[in-house]
């Protein structure tokens, strides 16, 4: 299979047009801009079509006594009331299939606003209304709704996890000095613009598509079939694309698309599901919220010996994905430091809550927040500019290069890209500067940080290294592309469709970008843990080089020329001496009777995991990158502004540097917002009162920093054979947001003359912002009255 | 000789330049479910149903100064019915004939401002409304007209980029210009002084021409919801299912949104958005231009009113503060009768005000401060653009000659169940040296005038320090040699006693 032009082809006298690392718009910019591009609520509705609701329990736990629902099925326009008995299936959505996780509650409400059942009327107005008239007896049951109430209990919701590297107990020990603490981090709400949505279509006997935003078509699929009480084949899944998913649509839209496919089966009628952005809020789970207990011990120069640390997660009331979410706070609690000794381990606690699930980064932003913390509270404690206690730190190259569950560190670039971005951001001259600026201004504060990023790439779930793609090709030369992978606005689909055309050397506009089913590629994995355009690239490649190899054997027959005088340039298909156009070689293997259609499969290399014992290599690669974040705060109301924000972040070598940088810069304000202003608040009969955008707060316009300077790592290609030589880019990013934490940080330090760690928790609203000041300022103050 | 009101019964606006007439319209329908639903114009999203996301932006021209004004606004809280007599333009009108992008869409597409796409469609028609209305927006503009809009995956800047492109290409006539002549002729055509009656299953919506047609009006139906900018109405229909058997909308009233200088005073109707009232009160102190700016954004303060604002007597409603601590005064109006009382007097408790059955706040009268006053409003949220107030703070304090306080006005909200001035802290000013002890003892005595409630925005002992904090700082920023106190540096401004001294001109 010739991989690259032999010699005598003359080199291309023009560059294809979306070849791979081009800056490549967005294969949907222009429908994006022009209203054109369709979402689900966008589908031509089907005649008949009717619209579904969710009825929602108001207790967080409860005995159901009974259930009156004669006035919803006598509501205007209600054509069904569905409940637990007309699931002809299993009434389970979860994805681990644990049963943990009913589609409608039978007789137990496990959080307020658990699913009781559904109404499908003509309109969506009277579903709505509808859904309000049911009469719920309930029975109270002590709610846990938060970490603190559930460790007294301490049921978890799936198996912990404990990573052991050395000994930990005998370093702390043994160390010069030690330290403890207590960090909690917040959850945090996809906001999805597109909120979740299922439109099922029923078919003859046991059929039924379901158009459903979703990144786990295939999930969705078996979902609906266990449901439903049908095989897998039945259930076709579609997606074209998703208004935005970040982990919310990975197993959320299960819930959405088995009781839209219940409805339409049950009726006969399609039934769409597109719950109210209050519901959305309050039935999808969230990132976990953590509190993390670290003990740390360290030399006098601030060097790290070991470390133990335990991570108490809110679960909510199911695992879904608490299991994998928790492993990897552990995979990632030990950001780019070498501990030496180790010892990690999960907490993945039972709550009355909705059951918490992925979001980009998956728990590894937990993990990186506590490395962190536990970083900065070793410069204070050693009197120490945080970074330098950071570079000391650092994993080798060549030693100290062992992580806690043993993979060992090959690629590791942190040093020399910290390098860079501290010379070009100017961190010590700005370090100096805010000294200066602190001392002279009694009432605003300033803070400098500089956080790095490595994340590990790979689903930890071995499995899911895998992927699929279908490529045909049609008689006048257009390709249409299909693969597992799905397009959430990263940019998924651009990026394999310059793959490919990169593959036969044609331009991109050559293309068909489809839609994402499970009737095209069965069996995909999510499009999760960043690994879209590494699993998908790569299939889709196979898939390509796979027609090629049959076209070069063709042309090379049906020219008579050597294969290896046949090759795809940007100026046609060169056969000996002559070029070809595309679209002829393609019509002429057709009348050769040539197969044009081809699947591509790729699995991930060199990866495998012993949980039980905590090692393995997880991952094939890491992604690193680093953030300094500049902010001032109002110390009178603990107010800020991100004043200005340098970003070096390693994509590899980028298959598509706008695409990249686009999810650099989205996934750095994603992760300042996880960390400042975005909070849930439950209250006390655990209700979520931020259960929109009016009450919760995602960065606006106007909180992006004020200087904004991202640039992604030059010559830089990955050590390991991924596609084109590209790293994934989809959640390291949002990791560079621990930068502006600890920039407030520094800030909230400058009122003790930055000698008490701040022990600043997230989110650092204006609120925690200015209770940690005052709080410091007493500390502060009683230090000098012990003094 | 009382003349009866003539009635239209349909509901006239344009679509574009495509004229529509609609009866029976259902008074609540919202134009994004009319866009959606009825014209399967799909290009306008719903994000969030509440006015903060920015999906479901469209642009409504009004005439104004004959010509359309054109204003960003939020399909999604805004009822159909009070289209009566605008143009509205969605995504679907800013492709060219022959297919090409506008020009805002194409800086869209060039700076890569769009990912997942879903919100991009509303981020256009805000580009677009700023590019109408302003040539050179600088770069605070460019934010404040994007600030209603919220984006999940680009974190901004590229959409910003595409402002900027947009801005630095200058502004062209495109194809919505070239058909404007013909749009002011139809507009002008629909411009009448009937009185709007539409409705549905027994449900009225009415919408006069005039101010005594709504005194008419409210008096006829006292039990009437009156509706003017929908910002919060819109969500009693969208959020909680309410059904309101009679609308009155206030929207069509021309007298509603004039602004008078009364020399001492402005006088501003109740139907004046938040948009308008910027630009008047923004001019009285620069405090008072940054409070309103930050009224929940572009669409929410080009559809919301003052008269809003106060009349539905919410604790945290931001301009009220402001409007105590200046002393205003409310103009209530039943039929032909009216009456005047200082707006602190109009709240009475959480959910009740001193409005009569069949009376309206037709306007609030702002006293211009004077000499020797010294004026402060502060903004307290989570995030500073399109957010909520956990407590705003607006402080109006008059210094003798000699230093020493002989009038403070402390108004608050977000620290009890209505807006309200802070006694025990004024009374602790007054008659003290203007300084930084008066001051903290205010402060200290606020714990006597609050008992303010923990609840998502800020927890209780938040709210009470950051209101005596505020007491602090606008001392240190009223002091000379102030230093710097504001996080929003370029807007930061120490003493504005001098400015204030011309603020009567």
């Amino acid at each position: 299979m010739p991989d690259r032009n032999p010699i005598d082809i003359p080199a291309a006298a023009r560059r294809i047009d979306g070849a791979v690392h081009d800056s490549r718009r967005h294969e949907s910019a222009h429908k994006h801009v022009s209203g054109e591009a369709l979402y689900i609520d966008d589908i031509a509705e089907p005649a008949g079509l009717l619209h579904v609701q969710l009825g929602l329990a108001s207790r967080a736990h409860a005995r159901v006594l009974s259930m009156d629902l004669a006035a919803v099925r006598a509501a205007p326009g209600v054509v069904a009331v569905l409940t637990t008995v007309d699931i002809p299936g299993v009434n389970d959505i979860g994805a681990g299939q644990r049963h943990d996780e009913p589609l409608f509650a039978t007789d137990l409400v496990q959080y307020h606003g658990h699913p009781l059942f559904a109404v499908a009327a003509e309109t969506r107005d009277q579903a709505r209304r509808a859904a309000q008239l049911a009469r719920v007896e309930y029975e109270a049951l002590p709610a846990v709704l938060d970490i603190a109430g559930a460790r007294d209990p301490g049921t978890l919701v799936t198996p912990p996890m404990t990573l052991r590297l050395g000994d930990a107990e005998a370093a702390l020990k043994a160390a010069p000095r030690t330290l403890s603490g207590r960090l909690t981090i917040g959850g945090q709400e996809h906001f999805y613009l597109e909120s979740q949505i299922a439109l099922a279509i029923p078919g003859e006997d046991e059929d039924v598509l379901v158009h459903v935003s979703t990144q786990h078509p295939s999930e969705v699929q078996h979902i609906v079939a266990h449901v439903l009480d049908i095989p897998a084949g039945a259930v076709t899944v579609e997606v074209r694309r998703m208004g935005g998913g970040f982990g919310g649509k990975e197993t959320q839209a299960n819930l959405f698309a088995a009781c839209a496919a219940l409805v339409a089966k049950k009726t006969g009628r399609a039934a769409k599901l597109r719950p109210d952005r209050d519901d959305d809020f309050r039935i999808t789970g969230k990132r976990h919220d953590f509190e993390v207990d670290y003990q740390v011990g360290f030399d006098d120069q601030g060097r790290i010996l070991g470390t133990d640390m335990l991570f108490a997660a809110r679960c909510g009331f199911a695992a879904d994905l608490s299991g994998p979410v928790t492993d990897r706070a552990l995979f990632h609690a030990d950001n780019c430091y070498f501990y030496g000794n180790a010892r990690m381990a999960s907490l993945p606690l039972k709550t009355n809550t909705v059951s918490n699930t992925a979001f980009r980064g998956f728990g590894g932003p937990q993990g990186m927040v506590a490395a962190e913390r536990v970083v900065e509270e070793v410069a204070f404690a050693t009197g120490q500019d945080p970074l330098d206690v950071r570079k000391l730190n650092f994993y080798g190259t060549t030693d100290r290069n062992v992580t806690p569950y043993h993979q060992t560190v090959e690629d590791n670039i942190i040093g020399p890209l910290v390098e860079e971005l501290e010379a070009w951001s100017d961190y010590r001259t700005r370090r100096q500067a805010i000294r200066a600026f602190n001392g002279a201004n009694p009432y605003l504060k300033k803070g400098l940080a500089l956080t790095p990023v490595k994340f590990g790439i790979s689903f930890t779930f071995t499995p899911y290294n895998q992927g699929g793609a279908l490529i045909h090709i049609y008689t006048d030369g257009s390709i249409h592309l299909n693969h597992g992978g799905t397009e959430m606005g990263q940019g998924l689909n651009t990026k394999v469709a310059q793959v490919v055309a990169d593959e036969f050397q044609v331009d991109i506009g050559r293309i068909r970008i489809t839609a994402t089913t499970t009737g095209k590629v069965p069996n995909t994995s999510a499009t999760a843990a960043s690994s879209g355009s590494d699993i998908n690239g790569k299939a889709a490649q196979n898939a390509a080089r796979a027609l090629k190899a049959r076209l070069v054997e063709f042309a090379a027959g049906h020219w008579g020329v050597d294969a290896s005088a046949v090759a795809f340039t940007a100026d046609g298909v060169a056969v000996g001496g002559q070029l070809v156009a595309f679209k002829d070689v393609v019509k002429a293997a057709y009348m050769g009777r040539i197969s044009l259609s081809a699947t591509g499969y790729y699995k991930t290399p060199k990866i495998h995991w012993d949980r039980a014992k905590g090692q393995g290599r997880p991952f094939l690669y890491y992604a690193y990158g680093a953030a300094v974040a500049e902010v001032t705060v109002d110390t009178l109301t603990g107010e800020y502004v991100v004043d200005r924000v340098d970003i070096l972040h390693d994509c590899g070598d980028s298959l598509n540097p706008a695409l990249d940088k686009g999810q650099v810069e989205g996934g750095f304000i994603q992760g300042m917002g996880w960390l400042t202003t975005e909070e849930l608040w439950w209250d006390a009969q655990g209700r979520l009162r931020t259960h929109a955008p009016s009450t919760y707060k995602i960065p606006a316009c106007g909180d992006r920093p004020r200087q904004f300077n991202v640039r992604l790592m030059r010559n830089s290609p990955n050590v390991e054979d991924t596609i084109h030589r590209s790293k994934a880019v989809g959640e390291p990013p949002l990791m560079l947001g621990i930068a502006v934490l600890h920039a407030l940080s520094d800030a909230v330090a400058s009122v003790a003359d930055h000698r008490l760690c701040p022990q600043l928790d997230a989110p650092a609203t204006p609120e925690r912002v200015l209770m940690t000041i005052d709080r410091l300022r007493a500390r502060a103050a009683g230090c000098e009255d012990g003094a | 000789m009382i003349i009866a009101p003539e009635y239209r019964r349909t509901v006239r606006f344009l679509l574009g330049d495509e004229p529509r007439e609609l009866t029976d319209v259902d008074p609540t329908l919202t134009v994004l479910d009319w866009l959606r639903g009825t014209e399967r114009r799909l290009g306008t999203k719903e994000g969030c149903a509440e006015g903060d996301c920015g999906a479901c932006t469209v642009v409504v021209g009004r005439l104004a100064d004959g010509t359309v004004r054109y204003e960003a606004i939020n399909a999604c809280i805004r009822f159909l019915a009070t289209l009566d007599g605008c143009q509205l333009l969605t995504v679907e009108h800013l492709k060219r004939p022959d297919g090409t992008l506008h020009p805002v869409q194409q800086a869209m597409v060039d700076c890569h401002g769009s990912q997942c796409g879903f919100c991009t469609p509303g981020f256009v028609m805000s580009l677009y409304a700023l590019n109408r209305a302003e040539a050179a927006p600088d770069e605070q503009r460019i934010d404040d007209a994007l600030a209603g809009n919220l984006c999940r995956c680009t974190g901004y800047a590229p959409i910003v980029a595409a402002a900027r492109q947009v801005r630095d290409g200058g502004r062209a006539p495109d194809h919505i210009d070239d058909v404007l002549p013909a749009v002011i002729k139809a507009l002008t055509a629909l411009a009448d002084d009937k009185i709007v009656e539409t409705g549905r299953d027994g449900r009225r919506f009415l919408a006069p021409a005039t101010v005594d047609q709504l005194a008419d009006l409210v008096l006829a139906h006292p039990d009437a919801t009156i509706v003017s900018g929908a910002t919060d109405v819109g969500l009693w229909v969208t959020k909680h299912q309410k059904v309101l058997p009679t609308i009155i909308y206030t929207g069509r009233v021309a007298e509603l949104a004039r602004i008078q200088d009364r020399g001492g005073a402005l006088e501003l109707g109740a139907g004046v958005t938040f948009t308008a009232a910027k630009v008047a009160l923004g001019a009285l102190h620069p405090d008072l231009d940054e409070l309103l700016r930050r009224v929940g954004a572009e669409q929410v303060r080009n559809a919301g009113t003052i008269g809003g604002n106060i009349a539905n007597g919410s604790p945290i409603g931001d301009t009220p503060p402001a409007l105590i601590a200046l002393g205003a005064t409310l103009t209530l109006r039943r039929g032909r009768e009216r009456r005047t009382l200082a707006l602190q007097d109009y709240f009475l408790a959480y959910g009740r005000q001193d409005r009569r059955p069949g009376e309206f706040v037709e306007s609030v009268t702002v006293p211009k401060p004077g000499p020797g006053d010294l004026f402060a409003a502060y903004k307290i949220s989570k995030r500073f653009d399109q957010d909520i107030s956990a407590l705003c703070a607006c402080f109006l304090v008059t210094v003798d000659g000699a230093g020493i306080v002989t009038r403070a006005r402390l108004a608050y909200g977000g620290m009890a169940g209505t807006p309200k001035r802070a006694d025990a802290a004024e009374a602790a000013l007054l008659g003290r040296p203007w300084d930084a002890a008066a001051a903290r003892d205010a402060k200290a005595a606020l714990a006597r005038d609050f008992a303010p409630l923990s609840d998502w925005r800020a927890s209780a002992a938040y709210r009470l320090t950051v209101a005596g904090n505020l007491l602090l700082k606008f001392q240190a920023e009223t002091a000379p040699d102030a230093p710097a106190t504001r996080v929003l540096a370029q807007r930061a401004h120490g003493c504005d006693i001098a400015r204030l001294g011309v603020a009567h001109a």
